[in-house]
């Protein structure tokens, strides 16, 4: 990747940050965007968070990619997350390659990059780094956290490492411990990059393997009948079949553009520590074998939101997070979306599923409001 | 709100915690949170239905009520409300169960099987009853275990459920069943509303 990100906006964090892995860290970058403006009472705040290849740059055109942000099916003015009414702050996560402490940044030590030397990174805390640019903007309590992805896990560890700083709660397909099934298929992914020659090589970058990684990748978030539809047996150019193995069906030409437009603007080690840090996720396990543990204290009133094509977080795994929530009693709604476009629903215009992101923010907004007249 | 609605509300005590199964668009939740502070819950298995609910505010849960209720702690709700869907459960005896574990009091209401009109129908016509308030053909009906007033209660009574209150209703008027009255109310109610424990 090439992307020069010395001009983005950075939070320096001065404070230091006990990791899981037992290192601390201190006087890193957190790069961060924030859209709308912060209101007087300061109750409008959304913080979002990004799933694993995502960044800060959730909506408008990304500086530094030139395509559009990752969320601007949802994000915007006038939209569900709606910036003329929100304030919405959005962080590239630790470990990341778009501005934050990450595997691509100098190691102060060595001169060079970290690569490979980089702690490994939990989501507990990505989210504790975010916490600090709460701190620094000055909001006590956020109208909303919500993420789809590794950006629902997000809003899990988020609401039970702080369970009275959000007023609402959106976890978006997502799940509470990451299955054997998500594991592997990150591993499968790791594994593409660590067998590229480059890897671990100076000026140079595995863009083989992580092409690969990406096209793997790519099919989890996609469904068969999604994939079935937009492609079928299809052929990239009209002839016939070329007895060779160039990209005959539109479905590889696809795939391999997928791959080679992703290594632009991704580092490889960074998808290494972030992969990494989801397989590490485990929210029951951080509450000794109890998930329900996790949202004893909440205040949040919660809606969780599954997709009905979606084989990688499946609904069931949703269901999981509701199951745990009601056992402590706790303020939670659910619905699984029906759509054909399997995992990656939540990033596409899924109009059923943007209705009710709108309208259950803004029954929270309603309601956070008017209990302050009361 | 229909007047089945007024009468459950009026059963159920401000400030207290309740859970509407098969709640719909939420008409009830709706009231009881505005006018009655209750902290309402609700489990709908239609997706329409949940998200007309998430858009009001209420938290609503996807989901079919014979397999989601087992999800719920024991009397974690002071009320759990059934309002004519008990009938339509594959295994209702289950679901009574379920309905009566969670919650301190359930409020459950019946389609009265039992009311005259269906009762000359079956008789005269030799069809299966259609009324307005069961309008369904015996082959696309939801209502798989209809039953009368007389049969819930006896139902009750055999499980040792303790009825605390019966209602009944009948073109819009409202009142109660008592022992004495059972064998008319039976015959003339086309709704009962039951509070039992």
């Amino acid at each position: 990747m090439n992307n020069d990100t010395k001009d983005i906006k950075k939070l320096i964090i001065k404070q230091t940050l006990k990791l899981d892995c037992g290192k601390t860290i201190k006087d890193f970058s957190l790069a961060y965007e924030t859209y709308g403006t912060l209101n007087e009472k300061k109750n409008n705040a959304v913080l979002a968070f990004h799933a694993l290849t995502g960044d800060q740059f959730i909506t408008n055109i990304n500086p530094i990619t030139k395509r559009e942000g990752w969320w601007t099916f949802a994000v915007g003015p006038g939209k569900a997350i709606d910036t003329n009414k929100y304030f919405v702050i959005c962080a590239n996560v630790l470990g990341g390659c778009m501005g934050t402490f990450g595997p691509k940044e100098i190691n102060p030590e060595t001169s060079k990059i970290f690569g490979t030397d980089f702690p490994v990174i939990t989501i507990k805390d990505i989210v504790a780094a975010q916490k600090f640019l709460l701190d620094h903007l000055g909001i006590k309590k956020l109208l909303a956290v919500v993420g789809g992805s590794m950006g629902g896990m997000q809003v899990l560890q988020f609401v039970s490492l702080y369970p009275d700083m959000a007023c609402s709660a959106i976890p978006i397909a997502c799940s509470a411990s990451h299955s054997a099934q998500n594991i592997a298929l990150n591993e499968l992914g790791r594994q593409a990059i660590m067998a590229d020659p480059n890897w671990k090589k100076e000026n140079v970058t595995p863009d083989k393997g992580l092409a690969v990684a990406r096209m793997a990748a790519h099919i989890t978030y996609l469904s068969k009948k999604g994939l079935q539809e937009k492609f079928g047996r299809k052929l990239q150019d009209k002839g016939s079949l070329k007895f060779s193995f160039d990209a005959d069906f539109q479905i590889e030409s696809y795939l391999r553009y997928q791959g080679s437009a992703f290594v632009d603007r991704f580092d490889a080690n960074s998808y290494l520590y972030i992969t990494r840090a989801m397989d590490y996720f485990d929210l029951e396990n951080q509450f000794n074998g109890n998930l329900s543990n996790a949202f004893k204290n909440t205040k949040s009133k919660f809606c969780v939101i599954s997709f009905s094509s979606d084989w990688l977080y499946p609904t069931s795994e949703n269901k999981e997070i509701v199951i745990a929530l009601n056992a402590c009693g706790a303020n939670v709604g659910f619905v699984e979306i029906n759509s054909d476009k399997g995992h990656d629903s939540f990033l596409l215009n899924v109009p059923e599923f943007l209705k009710t992101l709108s309208e259950f923010l803004n029954s929270t907004y309603n309601e956070i409001n008017n209990e302050k007249r009361i | 709100m229909k007047k089945e609605f007024k009468i459950i509300s009026k059963i159920i005590q401000n400030n207290k915690r309740v859970l509407d199964v098969g709640c719909g668009d939420g008409t009830l939740m709706e009231y009881l949170k505005k006018n009655q502070k209750n902290d309402v819950r609700g489990l709908e298995p239609n997706k329409n239905l949940v998200q007309k609910c998430i858009a009001k505010g209420l938290s609503v849960i996807e989901g079919d009520a014979e397999k989601e209720l087992i999800q719920f702690p024991e009397k974690s709700f002071d009320y759990v409300v059934l309002s004519q869907t008990l009938q339509a459960f594959l295994y209702p005896e289950k679901v009574l169960n379920q309905l009566l574990r969670i919650g301190k009091q359930t409020i459950i209401s019946i389609p009265n099987f039992g009311y005259w009109k269906i009762r000359l129908h079956l008789l005269f016509k030799g069809t299966m009853p259609i009324t307005k308030n069961i309008p369904y053909d015996w082959y696309n009906t939801p209502n798989l275990h209809m039953c009368t007033i007389q049969d819930f209660v006896n139902f009750c009574n055999n499980k040792n459920i303790k009825i605390d209150k019966s209602i009944c209703l009948t073109n819009e008027k409202i009142s109660e069943i008592t022992n004495k009255n059972m064998s008319y109310k039976n015959i003339f109610s086309q709704l009962g509303v039951f509070l039992i424990q």
